[in-house]
């Protein structure tokens, strides 16, 4: 029996587990991939979103502004690469110029520091945006994170903290036991709980069906991207944004903290929720709009293209609230963009404003806030980095060329509480495989790893969702499994 | 700091045969770095026969023919280093790079061979629509897993991309136990060798599907269905064409790029081959720095691999012992009409000895051919051919007493029978 279980290890599940195990409680997170963060956390823009573009009042301004601020910190404690890049949103046509005015005008309500920019001055800043640009609105506190690291070690910083986490568990029904919920999975395995927490992000309306009627729908909104390589001159050094639309706030052009390039995304809406397919048409509009702010985005560098959902609520708000019919069942559905941004906010809100209200909440005295923290290669100098492979040689050991990622880096890795078993779970915590030939080299190296580290045959590794084996058949082996 | 006098980058065919040529020209203070854990690069995986017939006048596999640059790298006593993976290139030829005996290493070096090799497009680089399921890979990785690993990828095949690795890959799958379900070639002809297309496909009846590409693949976890379709002349798909198979395998053939990273912080230009822009020498923007093989431009057959990096070698060579002058008068090359890239693309023509090469591949196919080299408006070289296609590159060698140095552009075309 658990205190509080959490549905759901995207980057908000993980963010509140690890809340949730700094007080006197036993937690269970329970995810249904192979990996924390592997739904709609998977693939966003990656951006640190000021807060310019909610609508005042709305718990996305509020958590987003409070989120943002809550950023520092919690890359601090847990690792995560952080660059306060600054955002541009810019107005390409004398007529976008009010609207940029607006735009100021509920920056400022909402409390985000903004500045108002000439065209000179932006061109100052970015030479590569559109030479017509007609003024631009500076959000200095935008800022870009790593997407794939911040809930892995949120998780496991929970975990470290003594949250447990369930992997491979897909909740297939939630049933009330007294004053318990069951809740019961896929593979048969029964879960119990004095409280839910739902984060399970595009599916989060499901999970809350489970228990009561909604009066809402996540409608799935796909997003399509390209991500560039990294390359010489710098593209752009800020978040670019065009204008926002109703659609959201459209397709931007950024720098990301692995040193690539993104650009996108679409909003299409789609017909399944788990639809993350890419097709020619939309990519195509992604680069023509694209190109409009930045002429001079080299698609020749593509490394990749790839599409996210966003679970878009028909509230057009979070909806973070008690269930109706049972205060120990808190949901927190539609978290679509700026969910990442305010994940840390939400985390708060969520055990400070809804847990606290029907558990009792007493501080742990030996939380650490702090994650193990990892080897950073590319920060240490010639000398530090000998003494550190004098002492674990396998950090002179190159793995992935493109992302120039070690041995010592991926062994590394799995020593973690949440580690890595699947080649994607190793690419979002290490890079390797994420560069311009997409694991083309490291691949089977990874594979090997894997294999030895957990001493799982190479034929029963998985490259991400089950049964997504990597290389399933031994050679001269003439039985298929 | 070490210092050496010859520094190469990579221990595939081109670096060895680099190092063994320079050792030849009397050099001796070489340093080979590779990353793997042994020399001979990419041809240690292809296990298939076919190199050697210009080099060694025989068919042998490719672990035969890179152990015999091994053997002689070994006998000649040229120093090398494994598992030693270069990280940078400053413009003052420091070269770092790390393993895990001697950590990070930095090599002051008087001249710098590259030769690297390349990579292989991906699903990535050619934004192949559809899912993102696991069962696609390029031909290359399914190749080092099936040779070296002895693990097969799958058994229900479709093969995108009429590249060698792919038509090679196509008889490998088929002969492990796979069903290989065709081949799409977005071009109207193979980007394939011709013997290759006969010995890999046709002896299998493996259908090659022309002018066709994949439309969109399928599956939410592992590949399940690729979907192709036929492209008009503008690669536009021609609606009612499709064809879908059911299939766990997707092998991408679509192409090898430079794997040029390490001059991407150098003040190097780079070319329309994606590799750096070369003078006779192999020598690249900056002197001393040189390029050979897969890393400077995509080639056909490792003999020729093996060609450019002795070029190179002589270059580097007659770079450090000070005959490299770039004085004198200096050509421009650029690939005229059919042409589409020639390499070197800069001549310092008093520093050639006696004969200069142009490489250069064909846009499309021609039958009936003439290739002209033309020193400004003047034909200095006429070539028939009876046919000539894009997968194979065209070597032309020429005396240097044929240029008059009266103009500084020279170009490469071909003009087709009418």
């Amino acid at each position: 029996m658990f205190d509080c279980l959490v549905i759901g290890a995207g980057v908000v599940g993980s963010l509140i587990a690890r809340k949730l195990s700094s007080y006197q409680l036993s937690i269970a997170i329970l995810e249904k991939e192979s990996d924390v963060g592997s739904g709609v956390t998977m693939a966003n823009s990656a951006i640190v979103h000021s807060g310019y573009d909610p609508v005042p009042g709305t718990l996305k301004a509020k958590l987003n502004v409070l989120g943002n601020k809550m950023f520092d910190q919690i890359a601090e404690e847990l690792d995560v690469e952080l660059e306060r890049c600054g955002s541009l949103t810019v107005a390409l046509y004398d007529e976008q110029l009010p609207l940029l005015e607006e735009l100021s005008k509920r920056s400022k309500e909402n409390g985000v520091p903004v500045k108002l920019l000439s065209p000179k001055e932006v061109l100052e800043m970015e030479p590569n945006i559109n030479p017509n640009v007609k003024g631009a609105l500076f959000a200095p506190t935008a800022g870009l994170i790593n997407p794939f690291t911040l809930p892995v070690h949120a998780c496991e910083n929970a975990v470290d903290n003594g949250a447990k986490l369930f992997l491979n568990e897909k909740v297939v029904s939630i049933k009330k036991n007294g004053e318990l919920f069951d809740v019961i999975c896929e593979s048969k395995n029964v879960y119990q709980a004095k409280v839910i927490i739902n984060c399970a992000g595009i599916y989060s309306e499901e999970i809350h069906k489970m228990i009561e009627d909604v009066d809402y729908q996540l409608i799935p909104r796909k997003g399509e991207y390209f991500l560039l390589d990294h390359y010489s001159d710098s593209l752009v050094k800020h978040t670019i944004f065009p204008l926002p639309s109703a659609k959201g706030k459209g397709i931007l052009v950024s720098p990301t903290t692995g040193g690539t390039y993104i650009v996108g995304p679409s909003a299409e809406v789609t017909f399944s929720k788990d639809d993350v397919s890419t097709d020619k048409p939309t990519l195509d509009e992604v680069k023509r709009q694209a190109l409009e702010m930045v002429p001079s985005i080299p698609f020749n560098q593509v490394i990749r293209t790839f599409a996210g959902t966003r679970p878009t609520p028909t509230t057009h708000d979070f909806i973070i609230d008690f269930a109706k019919s049972d205060k120990n069942f808190i949901t927190c559905s539609g978290i679509e963009s700026p969910g990442l941004a305010s994940s840390p906010a939400i985390a708060e809100y969520v055990v400070n404003e809804f847990v606290s209200k029907v558990l009792s909440l007493k501080k742990k005295d030996n939380f650490n806030p702090y994650v193990r923290k990892r080897v950073n290669l590319a920060k240490m100098s010639v000398e530090e980095k000998n003494k550190l492979i004098k002492e674990h040689p396998e950090y002179g050991e190159i793995i992935c060329n493109c992302e120039k990622v070690t041995l010592g880096e991926i062994l590394d890795e799995f020593k973690s509480s949440v580690p890595p078993m699947t080649i994607k779970a190793v690419r979002k915590r290490t890079r390797a495989g994420f560069g311009k030939c997409q694991g083309g080299f490291c691949l089977p190296l990874v594979t090997r790893e894997i294999s030895k580290k957990f001493n799982i045959p190479v034929n029963k590794i998985l490259y991400q969702f089950k049964d997504s084996y990597v290389a399933p058949y031994k050679v001269k082996e003439q039985k298929d499994d | 700091m070490i210092k050496k006098r010859l520094v190469i980058i990579g221990g595939g065919s081109a670096g060895m045969a680099a190092a063994i040529k320079a050792y030849e020209l009397g050099e001796r203070d070489i340093l080979i770095i590779e990353k793997n854990n042994y020399l001979g690069g990419i041809l240690n995986q292809c296990i298939h026969n076919g190199f050697g017939l210009h080099e060694f006048k025989e068919e042998l596999t490719g672990p035969e023919f890179m152990s015999r640059f091994s053997k002689k790298v070994d006998e000649l006593g040229i120093e090398y280093r494994l598992n030693s993976n270069v990280l940078n290139i400053s413009d003052d030829k420091v070269v770092t790079y790390t393993n895990s005996k001697e950590g990070v290493v930095e090599v002051k070096a008087d001249a710098i061979i590259l030769s690297a090799g390349c990579y292989e497009r991906n699903a990535g680089a050619i934004q192949i629509p559809g899912d993102r399921p696991s069962g696609v890979y390029t031909a290359g990785q399914a190749q080092l897993f099936v040779n070296c690993y002895g693990y097969l990828v799958g058994k229900r095949v479709f093969i995108l991309g009429s590249g060698d690795i792919g038509l090679i890959m196509a008889r490998r799958m088929t002969l492990e136990g796979a069903k290989v379900l065709g081949v799409a070639e977005l071009m109207p002809y193979s980007a394939g060798l011709n013997r290759n297309i006969v010995q890999c496909l046709k002896d299998f009846d493996i259908p090659l599907y022309l002018s066709h590409t994949v439309k969109k693949i399928e599956g939410k976890s592992h590949l399940e269905k690729v979907t192709i379709a036929k492209v008009d002349e503008k690669m536009n798909f021609i609606e009612g064409t499709e064809m879908s198979f059911d299939v766990d395998t997707l092998l991408l053939s679509v192409g090898l790029l430079p794997n040029v990273d390490l001059f991407n912080k150098l003040p190097i230009r780079i070319s329309r081959t994606r590799g750096a822009v070369v003078n006779q020498a192999m020598e690249s923007d900056i002197r001393g720095i040189f390029a050979c093989g897969n890393v400077l431009h995509v080639h056909d057959l490792v003999d020729y691999v093996v060609e450019e990096a002795r070029e190179a070698a002589e270059g580097a060579v007659q770079y450090l012992n000070g005959e490299l002058k770039h004085e004198g008068h200096v050509y421009e090359v650029s690939p005229g009409n059919g042409i589409g890239y020639v390499v070197p693309q800069l001549v310092y023509i008093d520093d050639v000895k006696e004969k200069l090469s142009f490489k250069f591949r064909v846009r499309k196919p021609f039958k009936d051919v003439t290739i002209y080299i033309k020193e400004g408006e003047k034909v200095i070289k006429k070539l028939f051919k009876p046919a000539i296609i894009p997968s194979e590159m065209e070597i032309v060698k020429l005396d240097k007493s044929l240029f008059s140095k009266e103009a500084n552009e020279i170009s490469v075309y071909v003009e087709e029978k009418k």
